[in-house]
């Protein structure tokens, strides 16, 4: 006995889902790139963009509904879609932080930049490579790597103390730089709690294979 | 555990039951040469409902009668191992399968009222188990516990077999109840019926499961899911006979079943 139609369907959501990542992956460096370039139409493609990614959340959803409606999945069936139900929002959500960046990179004004971005940039670098070591490891099934990229949000929050430190530092020094270090505040935000919805992701791997639902490294922010 | 033999139950302290209602050790059985189970370890709680699933085959009804000694009523059959219902063998010599079978009720997959008016069917047993009491109180207590009382108040006279198939499963539920089991084997109870008629036996279940003890056999594993406390997976083994593969609490088996072989059947795989 198989089920040939339902395996494919099975399959296709999983595509979907890392088809979704990808293009969030892609707002989450546009955006990076759109803030330290000072490009106006990078910003404004990523939050063009942003809507796409929206949508492909909602298709997956409805997929993944239809699935349970029709299809009754069990076991490791229903770990895949709930997984891959609780995947999608933490993406899309994702994709969302991606946006808040590049509406920060077009508040930012046409002037000299007030630190250097090789912080906020070397987050940008850190949080993505977790995404995508996060895609391999739910494609491979594999909690050991899933547990040991949540390990390294510390990294990124350590990042983040020091970015608030150094902006912190400039407000109190200079006032006419509080406004521009508040946005980039919520840049090195963003970027934080992208990787927060990493961990995310590498929890849900766990469940995925082995039934056991768990918070890992939680974030102290 | 570990009382289980190779069940897959060695790391769940819910099915660890101190005071279960049947406790079976290595029971084997045979129809004439053909063995239909083996090896059979496994302990049912009280007020529980546990399912038994598993392909055609697999030995899940023939376990089901083997707790009522039904299937003494076939020619040529054999058990080997013990079967104790509140610690007590119910195939020793000194038992009476008669008083077994009044307290460990069967309802089957087809319903089988009598031909007799609903209110008999319902205080036939207990008439002839000698129940001295107000029979018109028993028969209107066990349909209302049945959850058929209101749609039948009216028609007591009126013979069993006029009623629907879902109203006659339930009017069977009513005649076992009659006798006070304190356990109802139910192998398949609602294949014959509709989705309606379905739902509404298994509402029944739950509420009846307050009061006694219930062990479905069923292929139906939405129903499974949806009714049971804890499921046991069977499987035939290669020579045919069947054996317990996994025993878990139920939302543990459906959604992570500790044996590929229970994963295989349960998500549809299987074979």
């Amino acid at each position: 006995m198989t089920r040939t139609h339902f395996d494919q369907q099975l399959e296709n959501i999983q595509e979907e889902m890392l088809s979704l990542a990808l293009q969030v992956e892609v707002a989450m460096e546009r955006s990076v790139d759109a803030l330290s370039e000072g490009d106006e139409a990078l910003a404004k493609q990523v939050i063009e963009d942003d809507v796409q990614i929206n949508e492909k959340r909602y298709e997956i959803e409805e997929t993944c509904l239809e699935l349970i409606a029709t299809q009754q999945p069990l076991a490791g069936d229903l770990r895949t879609i709930a997984s891959v139900l609780h995947i999608v929002v933490d993406l899309e959500r994702m994709g969302d932080h991606a946006e808040g960046i590049a509406r920060v990179a077009l508040m930012m004004p046409d002037e000299p930049p007030i630190m250097s971005y090789a912080d906020i940039r070397r987050m940008a670098e850190i949080t993505k490579g977790m995404m995508l070591a996060s895609l391999e490891a739910f494609k491979d099934r594999d909690t050991k790597r899933a547990r040991e990229i949540s390990d390294e949000d510390d990294r990124v929050d350590d990042l983040y103390d020091k970015v608030l430190s150094e902006l912190l530092a400039l407000m109190t020094e200079d006032k006419s730089k509080i406004e521009r270090a508040t946005h980039l505040t919520w840049v090195a935000h963003n970027l934080e709690r992208i990787a927060d919805r990493v961990t995310n992701i590498c929890e849900r791997i766990v469940y995925l294979v082995d039934g056991t639902i768990g918070e890992m490294n939680v974030s102290k922010y | 555990m570990g009382t289980l033999g190779e069940l897959n139950v060695s790391d769940d302290p819910a099915m660890d039951f101190k005071e279960p209602v049947f406790a079976l050790t290595n029971v084997d059985f045979w129809y004439g040469t053909k063995q239909a189970l083996g090896d059979i370890t496994i302990k049912f709680p009280i007020n529980r409902v546990t399912a038994l699933i598993g392909p055609s085959g697999c030995g899940k009804s023939t376990l089901l009668r083997c707790l009522d000694r039904m299937n003494e009523l076939i020619p040529g059959v054999r058990l080997e191992g013990e079967v104790a219902y509140h610690g007590q063998d119910i195939y020793a010599s000194d038992i009476d399968p008669v008083e077994v079978r009044r307290r460990v009720g069967m309802v089957f997959q087809k319903p089988n009222p009598f031909p007799k008016t609903i209110y008999e069917n319902v205080a036939f047993g207990a008439r002839v188990n000698g129940y001295s009491g107000d029979m018109d109180e028993l028969v209107e207590r066990s349909l209302k516990q049945a959850a058929l009382f209101d749609e039948v108040r009216d028609d007591l006279q009126k013979s069993g077999l006029a009623l629907s198939g879902g109203q006659q499963q339930r009017l069977c539920i009513a005649r076992t109840l009659a006798v006070g089991p304190d356990v109802i084997l139910m192998d398949e109870p609602c294949s014959a019926l509709d989705p309606i008629a379905t739902l509404k036996i298994e509402d029944l279940i739950r509420v009846l499961v307050k009061d006694l003890t219930i062990i479905i056999v069923t292929h139906n594993m939405q129903q499974a899911a949806r009714v049971s406390d804890f499921t046991a997976f069977m499987l035939a083994g290669e020579d045919g006979a069947g054996r317990l593969v996994e025993y878990g609490p139920t939302q543990r088996v459906f959604t992570n079943p500790k044996e590929k072989r229970t994963e295989d059947y349960i998500t549809g795989r299987f074979g």
